[in-house]
């Protein structure tokens, strides 16, 4: 439609590209100066007059980095731990969410509303149950208790949306497979899952992103810094006196650029599965 | 076939993350509890009593109700002029949309960390252009030490972090306008502004109240920019009670009056949940 009408620039579309990439500039400035202090050498940071651009461009800030601190402890953790609570959410939101869209059965509404309250609640509300019954299970300063409390919070995000994707599937189509022999789990493996994939891997990157950057629940479980993951892991570098920005940097650049881009890739279907089916 | 094989596992992960830590902090909130988490029996509502005795809990609770309302009424009232523009056709717009979704996807602490650094005294970012812009003479500020500005800050940081995930909300409700509508605005003579307020608006509203309602818990909830930016401190200074009861279990171990604050919170919570449930409905059942 308009897309392919060829753009004429006017003052008024001048204006109005012009305020939009400034708008635009404005939410990846922050970014951008974490990426340049990450590139200065460590008595930059301080340097009377204070440039923006690094005089001198320590690439190697980002080769150093790994021994100043235990950055690849910190990586493994959180890559562990988001990619074991993404495959947990998979595991058990992936048959509910086909259920609830195939199925009419009774509790089906309290069940839905059930899971739309939990995304409402965020751990931080509950962290100190939650760290109660960590400690009841045993469970304390270990990554299955932060896998599992990811998992639940991040469950309905995938079940609305999953839903949803599997709903948009017609019937039929599954019904003449199982004409054709197929189980009903053979049809959904083979026709409703090829179908409804962009609608996995939307929740495999949001489930995979929000476990990556939850702070409360790791902060108040994982105590040693072995097991920290990379979002309570940088406040090593947060020292009394002086604080290793160029170092602490490289860290949060290594962590946010890669969940960026996967975000960005999904771009089409966060507001739906966050705002469950209410806005369209 | 029964349900229970199908959405059993995700009952009981709920079950196991959700209804357990709920349940398990309510009765905490009604038991004796030492600083070492020792439960020593019923307690009524003695660590709600204890809570209440604090001095400093009718300032947090005042500053949790400005925190909250003015991170969410300047999150929306910046956020529908963004979703507006970014809606425009212009070259280049995609990169505008990925621009904007940056502080959505990056960690909430790393974001207050780069802001923290930004806001530093001598060095900042934010010094740095007052400085050049001959705005600032003489002494800098410092932004987050300074009892005058530091909640200013945390604010300001909440609401940078607020405003992509509100506009993208807004924008989703801009494009689920129907074209011809607006079009037959415009042939009748409809200035942009009497189509925005006319037509546009109106039309945006559920994707407004949801937006709102989803602030609010999350603005409520804001833990790690206030974590990373002050502890909440100095003292208890910028503290909501979100901050105030994690402070007071982790760091000072005076679990009792921590769990009934928390129970507060949590009940607030349930609050919006139950409106925005009722919400959710509503425009559910209209579709």
């Amino acid at each position: 439609m308009s897309k392919k009408v060829k753009f004429v620039w006017t003052p008024k579309k001048a204006a109005t590209a012009i305020s939009a990439y400034m708008v635009g500039l404005f939410f990846i400035y922050p970014y951008i100066n974490m990426l340049l202090t990450s590139l200065k050498p460590h008595g930059e940071l301080y340097a009377t007059p204070t440039t923006r651009l690094p005089k001198s461009w320590q690439f190697n800030n980002y080769l150093e980095v790994w021994s100043k601190a235990p950055v690849g402890n910190f990586l493994k953790a959180s890559i562990v731990v988001s990619v074991c609570a993404t495959l947990l959410v998979l595991l058990v939101s992936v048959p509910a969410a086909y259920y609830v869209a195939r199925n009419r059965f009774k509790g089906r509404a309290a069940f839905l509303l059930l899971v739309l309250a939990t995304q409402m609640f965020s751990p931080t509300a509950l962290i100190i149950g939650i760290f109660r019954e960590v400690k009841f299970f045993g469970q304390l300063d270990t990554w299955p208790a932060l896998i599992v409390v990811n998992a639940g919070f991040n469950l309905a995000f995938a079940v609305w949306l999953l839903s949803g994707f599997f709903a948009s599937v017609p019937v039929e189509i599954e019904e003449a497979a199982m004409v054709d022999g197929c189980t009903r789990f053979q049809a959904l493996r083979r026709i409703v899952l090829p179908v409804t994939l962009p609608g996995l891997v939307t929740a495999v990157i949001f489930t995979f992103v929000s476990t990556w950057n939850e702070f409360t629940v790791a902060l108040t479980i994982i105590s040693s810094p072995a097991r920290q993951p990379i979002s309570t892991g940088i406040t090593t570098f947060v020292g009394q006196y002086d604080v290793a920005w160029e170092y602490l940097f490289t860290t949060t650049a290594i962590a946010i650029v890669p969940v960026v881009i996967l975000f960005i890739s999904i771009e089409k279907y966060l507001v739906g599965g966050l705002t469950a089916g209410s806005v369209k | 076939m029964s349900a229970l094989p199908w959405i059993g596992p995700a009952l009981l992960l709920i079950l196991l993350v959700v209804v357990w830590p709920a349940v398990e902090l309510i009765r905490i909130s009604l038991t004796k509890i030492t600083s070492a988490g020792v439960l020593e029996g019923f307690n009524g509502l003695g660590n709600y009593k204890l809570l209440f005795e604090n001095p400093d809990l009718k300032t947090i609770a005042i500053r949790t109700v400005i925190w909250v309302l003015s991170v969410v009424f300047l999150t929306v009232i910046i956020s529908l002029p963004l979703a507006q523009l970014i809606n425009q056709n212009f070259p280049g717009r995609k990169f505008v949309r990925w621009a904007m979704i940056v502080p959505w996807a990056a960690s909430v602490v790393m974001t207050s960390i780069i802001w923290k650094w930004m806001l530093e005294l001598t060095s900042g970012e934010f010094n740095l252009t007052l400085r050049q812009l001959g705005i600032q003479h003489g002494q800098p500020v410092d932004w987050l030490r300074d009892p005058r500005f530091s909640f200013f800050v945390l604010i300001w940081v909440a609401v940078f972090v607020s405003i992509p995930f509100t506009t993208f909300v807004i924008l989703a409700g801009l494009q689920s306008i129907p074209h011809d509508i607006v079009e037959a605005a415009q042939v009748d003579g409809a200035s942009a502004w009497q189509v925005y307020r006319g037509i546009k608006f109106p039309l945006l509203r559920n994707s407004l109240l949801i937006a709102t309602i989803i602030n609010l818990i999350n603005v409520f909830n804001s833990f790690p920019i206030i974590w990373a930016l002050t502890r909440g401190g100095p003292g208890y200074n910028t503290d909501t009670t979100t901050t105030f009861a994690y402070k007071m279990a982790f760091v000072e171990y005076n679990m009792g009056p921590s769990t009934a604050l928390g129970v507060i919170n949590f009940g607030f919570i349930m609050l919006i949940v139950l409106v925005y449930l009722r919400v959710t409905k509503a425009t559910r059942d209209q579709a």
